[in-house]
């Protein structure tokens, strides 16, 4: 484990502590909730090695928790694992190098891990934010997992712990503070909306998909998307100019 | 339920949004824009999961104490309170609410 040994700076370690922490209740509460709902204990465990991203897999139990089919389970965390792939662009210099640590650094891109890394700006304190987060994350979720498995098949009424609401409390501290422009604030209000009333009608999972219809509220957001194909397909317009006019229109009532 | 080929096929396709990363940079450019829907939808899919998580169980409405610890987790969250604190204000306030009679 040589690319452990530059160590990362007390106040990054500490940082990670906290977050592991943070995560470590939530996979307790990942695992004892999918145990306690009627799930095998061996799927939160397959998840959290497998899969090892936190709000995919919770979003995934809770379609099939809910009585959705296992494919709308899918489909749901996929789509919200999208962002793993500009995530990915971000931080392609941090896991270059044989291929081994390649593959393994690849599947430690999480929300958290690329923000550690992101934080720093010389190559070699990035790395070392990188890999502590995501090695020490991976342990972390797992261990902690695997805890709440544990829990879960002893104690059979988790609802009293209040455990039940500490989902929808992770989705929104992921989420909120992404919630700047007013564009992407009215297309997460219709999605809401939308996914909200049409649980009683839909068979589970699928107003979940449908609240995407929401994106089509950020009108602003698209008219600056096709701006920019626009310009992009004329030479004569310089390329950043659409995006600008974009950030201008979007980020006035930021 | 949920059989290990769904496990397995969510796995194998998150590894290849993050493998295509490393892969693709220097040779493709994500446009700014695309880049921005991309992102939305995963802020609109998170929001429309906490919203029907809160406030739903099956079909139907899920009580009121569940929303009502969510509604205090998502204060918390404005208020730039640590992860730690929102996520065991969240079941606290909703373990509370159910001793009380609340459901």
């Amino acid at each position: 484990m040589r690319f452990l040994r530059r160590t990362p700076s007390p106040a990054i370690l500490r940082d990670v502590l906290l977050v592991c922490l943070a995560d470590g209740i939530v996979g307790v509460s990942f695992g004892a909730t999918s145990v306690a709902g009627g799930l095998a204990w061996w799927v939160p465990v397959a998840l959290s090695v497998l899969v090892f991203a936190g709000g995919s897999q919770i979003a995934a139990v809770g379609v099939v928790l809910g009585g959705g089919s296992p494919v709308a389970a899918v489909l749901a965390g996929a789509v919200l694992n999208t962002r793993l792939f500009p995530y990915g662009l971000a931080v392609a210099d941090v896991v270059a190098g044989p291929w081994w640590r390649r593959l393994l650094g690849t599947h430690l891109i999480t929300d958290e891990s690329v923000a550690f890394a992101m934080r720093q700006s010389a190559p070699e304190r990035r790395r070392a934010a990188f890999w502590t987060c995501g090695v020490l994350l991976f342990l972390v979720w797992n261990a902690t997992v695997l805890l709440g498995v544990a829990l879960g098949s002893t104690v059979h009424n988790t609802d009293a712990f209040g455990l039940d609401a500490t989902f929808p409390a992770v989705m929104l501290a992921l989420a909120l503070p992404t919630l700047t422009s007013r564009s992407t604030r009215v297309a997460a209000g219709t999605g809401a909306v939308i996914a909200v009333a049409l649980t009683p009608v839909l068979p589970a999972g699928l107003p979940l998909l449908a609240a995407l219809g929401g994106l089509g509220a950020r009108w602003t957001g698209w008219r600056g998307w096709l701006d920019a194909r626009r310009s992009a397909a004329d030479p004569g317009v310089p390329r950043d100019s659409a995006v600008n006019q974009e950030e201008l229109s979007a980020g006035g009532k930021r | 339920m949920m059989p290990m080929s769904a496990i397995v096929a969510l796995a194998a396709v998150t590894y290849a949004f993050r493998l295509a990363g490393p892969l693709l940079r220097g040779r493709v450019t994500v446009p700014a824009a695309a880049e921005r829907v991309f992102a939305d939808a995963a802020t609109v899919l998170l929001i429309a999961l906490a919203a029907t998580a809160a406030l739903t169980a099956g079909h139907g409405f899920a009580g009121w104490a569940r929303p009502a610890g969510v509604l205090v987790a998502g204060v918390l969250v404005t208020r730039r309170a640590p992860f730690p604190v929102v996520v065991i204000a969240a079941a606290g306030v909703t373990a509370l609410l159910r001793l009380a009679g609340v459901s």
